[in-house]
């Protein structure tokens, strides 16, 4: 069973801080590191490799820094790891995206599943994945909390609010993984020293390397834009309540929840 | 399959009208959908323009019928017995299918995992940008491009999305956030009927069963009063004393993401912007410092209560009232004292 995961680099968000006069983000010291629901996407693909056979691809498309991300999938065990990154994919909102992906998933090639995770803690958006399905005109499963082989079809576990829904599918699909998945695994001893000390195996894809309308990517291409971004502002008048003692403190609480008819 | 484009000089001023996909799980309304629709109908007043809701199943007519209480100028309902069940295709073609032959202006999406699932779908079948959980909703009456407001990075940054040169601008909105729509008595609108052009094949996916979450399940999004547990509790067994103030209170019980990710707590109770956004009456804070990601789902609340150990804990900066003290101590003393008034009361 062959498989191609995409994954994206993200700053850890639990990190960031941000400049309170400019409103901007602050990166520098902001450890970058693979987007938590794609690292469950990768195990996952991982361990139907372990018991099925086949191979595994990690797609990343990013700056070229992104690579760090594919040298962890290689040493996490995938067989294969391509940076998508050209100056042209810059400022793409989640339709260029998905439309650079679903090119570079296609020059792959040979694919029965393709993974991705819901969505990426930096923008949050869970938009890729499906989008980019649609572009490769296969069929989609989101919220994957369950995913078993059983002959030519694939049954999965879709989570939601209101319950775990039991799907069938035939490959080809793209399944987007969320946290409930699986717990990845981390690197191997061998597979950090083959990839850190050993030779680059990482391929390059650039925009003459796909088959993508330029006019549907970068800044120019996408169809929304940031218009502006700010900080959220979140004060109020808040009172300490004083009191010689915690359970006084409760009692004086209680009181003026009561006087608001809270409770 | 002819792939859809973006940006190829659209018309704008051939799309009319603010539409909301109303989502029914099980044949019943999911109540996002009036929450759609007070927010549709906002923005739909400051342009002049009509409110329509739209609704995908089959044999739910009576139901689907029930949304003109709630103001939409017009439903149209796609029945088609292959959208008894929900399926990202069958419903992602019919409605992509209804949208390119109406031509709405705007088309407003809960951001549930139906919709989150649906929505990119539709809007890369139909050829336009699609803005992910939006919080806040704006239009420039001028050129009646919305703006669409939500959280990035964990909350820390909130982004304005505009959708300029495409048709129609199309947003998930997050649930629990826009204020609900009002009932009215005497409705005036009207229902459409709307067959779509579906076959057996379009539909990859198959359902094969259903394990519906128990009915007591959390519902933080209704619930008036909240008390919510973090890093603080130090261990599970801290939620034992967080949910007998909840019960004494009738309140539903809420986790930060810290208390989640120790495993302390299911993430169904997971507050914040990877959990549920709520803005209950009353938010009790209890062992939260108050990250930021987990503000982006609570600052709404009327009344927030925080109790910490931590004199800096950034939650004293929101919070209405604060007690300053351990809160193994302060819950079972508040648990007293409103036993106390309960007996005062008789």
């Amino acid at each position: 069973m062959n498989i191609i995961v995409c994954v994206k680099q993200v700053p850890n968000t639990n990190e960031v801080r941000i400049n309170q006069e400019t409103g901007t983000l602050i990166r520098d010291g902001v450890p970058s590191i693979i987007n938590p629901d794609d690292r469950n996407a990768l195990e996952e693909a991982l361990a139907l490799k372990d018991e099925h056979g086949g191979k595994v691809s990690v797609i990343s498309m990013g700056p070229p820094q992104a690579k760090e991300a594919l040298k962890e999938a290689l040493a996490m065990g995938a067989d294969e790891a391509v940076l998508v990154t050209d100056r042209a994919f810059g400022g793409s909102d989640t339709w260029a995206t998905a439309t650079i992906l679903a090119a570079a998933v296609e020059k792959v090639g040979g694919y029965d599943l393709v993974f991705c995770g819901r969505q990426a803690i930096d923008g949050d958006t869970a938009q890729v994945g499906p989008e980019m399905a649609e572009f490769l005109d296969l069929p989609q499963v989101t919220y994957c909390k369950e995913i078993k082989v059983d002959g030519e079809k694939i049954i999965v576990n879709r989570f939601t609010e209101t319950g775990d829904y039991i799907l069938e599918v035939k490959p080809p699909v793209v399944f987007t993984a969320i946290k409930e998945l699986n717990k990845p695994r981390y690197p191997s001893a061998r597979g950090i020293f083959e990839v850190y000390d050993g030779p680059d195996q990482i391929k390059v894809y650039t925009l003459e390397d796909l088959d993508v309308d330029v006019t549907q990517i970068g800044l120019k291409g996408s169809p929304t834009n940031v218009y502006k971004s700010f900080v959220p502002v979140r004060s109020k008048n808040s009172e300490i309540i004083e009191g010689f003692n915690n359970k006084e403190k409760a009692a004086t609480l209680v009181d003026k929840l009561c006087d608001l008819k809270l409770i | 399959m002819k792939r859809a484009k973006v940006n190829q000089n659209v018309n704008l001023a051939e799309y009319h009208d603010v539409w909301i996909i109303g989502e029914q799980r099980e044949g019943k309304i999911h109540p996002v959908t009036v929450e759609l629709i007070g927010e549709g109908r906002k923005l739909a007043d400051k342009i002049g323009k009509k409110v329509i809701a739209v609704v995908a199943g089959y044999d739910i007519e009576e139901e689907v019928k029930k949304l003109l209480h709630y103001g939409v100028d017009k439903i149209i309902y796609i029945q088609h017995p292959l959208l008894k069940e929900f399926s990202t295709d069958g419903y992602a073609i019919a409605t992509s299918q209804l949208i390119l032959e109406r031509k709405p202006e705007i088309v407003l999406v809960g951001a549930t995992s139906i919709g989150r699932d649906v929505g990119p779908r539709i809007a890369a079948q139909i050829g336009t940008g699609l803005v992910a959980d939006c919080t806040s909703l704006d239009i420039d009456p001028e050129d009646g491009k919305i703006l669409q407001t939500r959280p990035a990075f964990g909350g820390n940054l909130m982004a304005t999305i505009i959708c300029p040169k495409n048709r129609p601008q199309m947003s998930t909105v997050r649930p629990g956030v826009m204020q609900k729509a009002s009932y009215i008595e005497n409705p005036k609108g009207e229902i459409e009927i709307f067959e779509p052009n579906l076959e057996e094949k379009d539909i990859r996916v198959k359902l094969i069963d259903k394990i519906v979450a128990d009915k007591k399940a959390v519902n933080l999004i209704d619930a008036k009063i909240i008390v919510s547990g973090g890093r603080g509790l130090k261990g599970a067994v801290g939620f034992e004393t967080v949910r007998k103030l909840a019960d004494k209170l009738g309140a539903e019980v809420g986790a930060s993401r810290a208390a989640v990710d120790s495993g302390w707590i299911d993430h169904v109770h997971q507050v914040g912007q990877t959990g549920t956004t709520v803005r209950p009456e009353v938010y009790i804070a209890c062992g939260i410092s108050g990250a930021i990601q987990h503000l982006a789902g609570m600052s709404e609340s009327k009344y927030i209560i925080a109790i910490n150990k931590d004199p800096n804990a950034p939650i004293f900066k929101i919070c209405n009232y604060g007690i300053v003290g351990d809160l193994y101590e302060v819950i079972p003393a508040m648990i007293e004292a409103i036993d106390k008034k309960i007996e005062f009361d008789f």
